[in-house]
């Protein structure tokens, strides 16, 4: 049986992760709120890209010329996935599920004998998937999170990467994998097609609103595509990284606190072992002395 | 005049205005517009420069675009702008430092992907100097 001393050490032990993981914990809600505020903030934008380009790709969507991003490379040969997760662990779940669901489709697109690339956002996706994908990895960002939160020039870097690939031919179709922050206890892994585009949410939008106006385009319906499409790129990365930026420190905060509270319970089970064990001694100590006396 | 227009200003960030106007004049790419109420649906893209905000009949505020799309339709005018910055914040010396500084890039530009970037940052850099000078 541990002796008092081990006990004593244990317990203090405990007591200063609890400290830790408590403060973790608040520092995790602190940034969960700033982070909630900026995706949303974000939305407004996106929302309108989503509206404006669903209404240009339903213009121009028949024609010949449409831009790549909108039509395709008309091949499915070369995957490229952009896996979002965050650059520090101890946040339960959150970046395991996402790795998870990435291989789960690296896996089955490999079966089906295409090409898988990835570029990973965020140390720990590329750390965890490094061993079975090293040499697919074509690029990694790690740091995407400063001080003031996530800025959109980071965005702006990945885009660039991501369209320069494009531009290239070195992926027909691209796949961002990202936690959507559902709320401050649940985040829902999810796949988003990203190239070539698919406007299915602006179409519904639109017969929604049933606005049927004729807009006049300048310059001209492809010249805005072909501006508008990069762009959207940048705007559905940006968005991709807030939200997993919110579910991030949301994950960690239920997971800190959950630590908080079972090392309490440890403290608690620990006490009662210590002050057990230090009663016993005193028991102990005093049947020696009444023995002791007796015997004289 | 009591007419007005909704004037929307949404920046990846941030949705930074959204107010009635009664008119605003918009850079496009093909040439600067003006947006009265009731104008006829349109999409535009914006090059970089300055978008005037009119009220009573003159500039009330003048707000610098560093490019982007504009949406207008009878009741509001959308923009979407990469950086939006009131004219009244921007510094000539830092102007003149991106100036410098986009000069430079396309200068060791290499690939046709960054020598257009670098294209486009001068652009923006010229757009503020000349935003600033009037």
């Amino acid at each position: 049986m541990a002796s008092l001393k081990d006990l004593r050490s244990r317990i203090a032990s405990v007591k200063s992760t609890r400290k830790i993981t408590s403060a973790m914990k608040m520092v995790a809600a602190s940034k969960l709120r700033r982070a909630q505020d900026a995706a949303e903030a974000a939305r407004p934008y996106a929302e309108r890209m989503g509206t404006m380009l669903g209404r240009l790709a339903t213009a121009v969507g028949s024609n010949e010329g449409a831009p790549k991003l909108l039509a395709g490379t008309g091949k499915d040969d070369v995957h490229l996935l952009v896996v979002f997760t965050a650059d520090r662990g101890l946040c339960g779940g959150f970046n395991a599920s996402i790795v998870k669901a990435t291989r789960l489709k690296a896996k089955a697109l490999q079966a089906e004998g295409k090409t898988v690339k990835l570029i990973c956002v965020g140390r720990k996706g590329a750390d965890a998937l490094k061993r079975e994908f090293g040499d697919n990895i074509v690029a990694r960002y790690t740091g995407i999170e400063g001080k003031k939160g996530i800025d959109f020039s980071s965005a702006t870097e990945v885009a660039d990467k991501v369209l320069a690939l494009y531009d290239e031919g070195e992926f027909d179709v691209c796949t961002i994998f990202y936690n959507k922050f559902v709320s401050a206890i649940s985040q829902v892994a999810t796949a988003q097609q990203l190239i070539p585009f698919t406007g299915e949410e602006a179409d519904e939008q639109e017969e929604a609103t049933g606005s049927s106006a004729v807009y006049e385009y300048e310059p001209s319906e492809e010249a805005i595509l072909a501006d508008l499409l990069p762009r959207n790129v940048g705007v559905q990365i940006f968005g991709a990284m807030l939200e997993s930026s919110a579910s991030e420190h949301g994950a960690r905060m239920s997971a800190m606190d959950n630590a908080t509270r079972n090392a309490g319970d440890m403290i608690d089970r620990l006490s009662i072992q210590y002050n057990r064990s230090r009663q016993a001694q005193i028991t102990n100590e005093l049947i020696e002395i009444i023995s002791g006396a007796e015997a004289l | 005049m009591t007419d007005t227009t909704v004037l929307e200003l949404v920046s990846p960030s941030a949705l930074l205005k959204s107010e009635p106007v009664e008119m605003v004049v918009v850079p496009g790419t093909d040439g600067n517009f003006g947006v009265l109420p009731k104008h006829a649906p349109m999409i535009s893209t914006i090059r970089p420069g300055v978008i005037d905000i009119y009220a009573g009949g003159k500039v009330s505020e003048r707000i610098f675009v560093a490019g982007g799309v504009a949406e207008v339709n009878p009741e509001r005018c959308t923009i979407l702008a990469e950086e939006a910055v009131p004219v009244s914040d921007l510094k000539a010396d830092e102007a003149q430092a991106r100036l410098e500084e986009a000069q430079a890039a396309l200068k060791s530009a290499e690939t046709a992907h960054d020598k257009a970037n670098a294209e486009r940052a001068l652009d923006i850099a010229r757009a503020q100097i000349q935003a600033l000078s009037n």
